[in-house]
């Protein structure tokens, strides 16, 4: 099973790459995220899934995880046919089978249980992103595909060393070494503790390069500028949260060892200055994907102040991950669609976007409230839940700066959203490529919007078991 | 075990201070193979046990590090057509400077960490970390984009001495896979410095800088 739903994508990306029919390759896509959503599927219904002697593990956090990646994935490549029919004259081989490779390699990251097999998952990843970035072959995507790879590398390279040195910090107390999660879970108490200290600080360094934290988020902008929309939401929702899910397992260790109190301070004071760090470049900004990465790299700030809080804040974070994924999806894609219209992301080029597109004008509007946390959309209530629990704890000074940064944020951010979407339309560049909506254009961001805003009416049960479990693993409870 | 080692790490570091003293890209290319090579006799040493595991290993990472790299960023430099790494950000004296205080503050944070008694008073741990912290020095103060590659590979040399020290923990399969990624990165990397130097017809990363707040 496990096997399967690695193996899976991989084999259609293999397809993909031999199928000679530029047509027909994107459908691919759906299907092969279609055939992985329906496997995950049966995945939940069975317990305790493991296999490689304990190397790759479905728990509880990994299904959750799984289960984001999975859907955003399946609803972003229904985009892609319809995307990739407006650039007939490129070719779109590697760009299908390296999603595909992705998909694949994220699924391992969610399910692996061995920490080396996991770093190696993530370092594919972001190798295979890498020609998808650079899809637009233009010089300003080229240096963003550069930056991108040498900062993305070095970060990973910092976070195989702490892995070195958790591995070390057994054999630094005389027990076996060993990499395996369950292994390191175990011996957590007994492991040495300024190798385990020092380890836990590389591996947030190096794994929050990749999940965008600032100040290691240099990549982010130019990287989600210049990459096309549908890969904007798979970094934004897909990578980001595969690095955050490596984060949280090294923190499992820590709390096992009774070392959360080392972690917990670190990752609230390195979220609080991504929230800050992104509320100051948002302001003013004159490119729209830029300031949805931006936006990006608060939510990552988010998402491991929530951790770093404690308590009910963590089953906060756990669903502004899934709230986050899914906006990041109608955001990116809607404003593919706007960007695709004008042939500009300027926003001195873009205005009165509700006339000339208003389907994705008026999404991209609504994820904009959805993603700055308004009511009743889903990310309000994981804030609120993170702000409640920071206050209950009596960390008041934590919860004060964190809604201060959210108003900064929603004012940086309206800023350049409100013009862009209301008022005289502006003339499109000759460049535009979209002329008018299609059902592929807007279904996606829509589809992504309705389950937004499913998240904040109403948890469906099964969801918010699979958050409760998630949270209990957290715990180690 | 100890008196073939350490020598070997020495000559690791020397090669560290060569780099960050070097102007030829070609010199620096050949130091971090030299290293590579290094780093495959070192796997092959330390390994306890005498099987086909450790010397399929060894022969691997001196293959890939010492061999194939190399062997990619030097026709990238000739495609590119540049020799020299010119006017670095930090000067080469300054570098080399740099370079004598991360040695000592790799010596000094080394000790402060517990070692296994069978590692104590070894280079090992230093080593590495000198290794990694020259290789950031590299490739943060260098323009150049092949430059920049060699200072990753030498922080990945960094990063592959320390896992020397923790065998029994990277199973086989992991290792590889560790080594294949590192082929992979460095070529993807080779082919986007191939489209850097046709877009820009040169391989000056100061030239990219279109992308700024």
């Amino acid at each position: 099973m496990l096997f399967a739903l690695v193996l899976i994508p991989l084999a259609f990306a293999g397809v993909a790459f031999a199928v000679p029919s530029q047509r027909w390759r994107p459908w691919l896509l759906p299907l092969g995220g279609g055939a992985h959503l329906g496997l995950y599927l049966a995945a939940l219904r069975q317990s305790n899934l493991s296999a490689l002697d304990g190397w790759l593990v479905l728990d509880p956090l990994g299904r959750l995880v799984l289960g984001l990646i999975s859907v955003l994935f399946l609803l972003s490549s229904l985009y892609a046919p319809a995307w990739l029919a407006l650039r007939p004259g490129r070719s779109n081989r590697v760009f299908c089978a390296n999603l595909l490779i992705i998909l694949s390699m994220i699924t391992l990251i969610t399910v692996a249980h061995h920490l080396g097999l996991m770093w190696v998952a993530i370092e594919a990843t972001t190798l295979a992103m890498a020609p998808l970035i650079y899809f637009n072959r233009s010089g300003r995507s080229l240096e963003a595909t550069w930056k991108y790879l040498l900062i993305g590398s070095v970060g990973i390279a910092l976070s195989l060393m702490g892995s070195f040195f958790l591995a070390y910090s057994a054999v630094g107390s005389r027990l076996e070494s060993s990499l395996l999660f369950e292994d390191l879970i175990r011996d957590a108490p007994q492991l040495s503790r300024p190798w385990l200290h020092a380890a836990f600080v590389l591996l947030l360094v190096g794994y929050g390069t990749k999940m965008g934290l600032a100040p290691m988020h240099t990549w982010k902008p130019d990287a989600y500028g210049e990459a096309p929309g549908l890969i904007g939401t798979l970094l934004a929702g897909g990578l980001t949260s595969g690095a955050f899910l490596a984060i949280l397992r090294f923190f499992q260790i820590c709390s096992a060892a009774g070392e959360a109190a080392f972690a917990r301070p670190m990752m609230v004071a390195l979220g609080l200055i991504s929230m800050a760090v992104a509320g100051v470049f948002m302001a003013r900004q004159r490119d729209f994907k830029r300031l949805l990465a931006y936006s990006s790299v608060e939510h990552m700030g988010i998402l491991v102040v929530g951790v770093g809080i404690g308590g009910t804040a963590i089953f906060g974070a756990l669903l502004h991950l899934l709230n986050n994924g899914l906006t990041k999806g109608a955001l990116f894609l809607s404003a593919a669609n706007i960007h695709r219209a004008y042939g500009s992301k300027l926003a001195a080029e873009v205005t009165g976007a509700l006339q000339k597109v208003p389907i994705s004008a008026a999404l991209f509007l609504m994820a904009f409230f959805a993603i700055t946390g308004s009511p009743p959309f889903g990310p309000f209530i994981s804030e609120f839940t993170i702000v409640r629990a920071a206050i209950f704890n009596g960390q008041y000074a934590v919860a004060g700066l964190f809604l201060l940064m959210l108003v900064v944020v929603f004012v940086g951010m309206g800023a350049t959203v409100l013009p862009l979407v209301q008022g005289e339309a502006t003339p499109s560049r000759p460049d535009a490529l979209l002329t008018r909506e299609t059902f592929f254009n807007v279904a996606p961001p829509l589809a992504f919007m309705s389950l937004v805003l499913l998240l904040g009416l109403y948890i469906p049960p099964f969801v918010s078991s699979l958050l409760k479990d998630a949270v209990a693993t957290i715990e180690l409870r | 075990m100890h008196s073939v080692v350490d020598p070997l790490l020495v000559v690791i570091l020397l090669l560290n201070f060569f780099l960050l003293g070097t102007t030829r890209l070609r010199a620096a290319i050949a130091g971090s193979a030299a290293q590579g090579v290094i780093l495959g006799l070192l796997a092959a040493l330390v390994h306890v046990s005498v099987g086909p595991r450790p010397l399929l290993i060894a022969a691997g990472a001196a293959f890939i590090k010492g061999l194939v790299i190399p062997v990619l960023l030097i026709r990238a430099m000739r495609d590119a057509g540049i020799r020299r790494e010119i006017d670095p950000l930090v000067g080469f004296i300054p570098s080399l400077l740099l370079g004598a205080i991360a040695l000592a503050v790799s010596l000094i944070f080394a000790q402060t960490l517990p070692v296994v008694p069978s590692q104590a008073g070894s280079l090992l741990l230093p080593a590495s970390f000198a290794t990694v912290l020259t290789g950031f020095i590299v490739l943060t103060t260098r323009r150049k984009a092949i430059t920049q590659v060699v200072g990753y590979l030498t922080l990945e040399n960094g990063i592959f001495i320390m896992g020397l020290s923790i065998l029994e923990a990277m199973p086989f399969l992991v290792e590889i896979g560790v080594l294949l990624d590192l082929f992979v990165g460095i070529f993807v990397m080779g082919i986007i410095i191939n489209h850097i130097n046709r877009e820009f017809s040169s391989l000056d990363t100061s030239r990219l800088s279109a992308l700024k707040e």
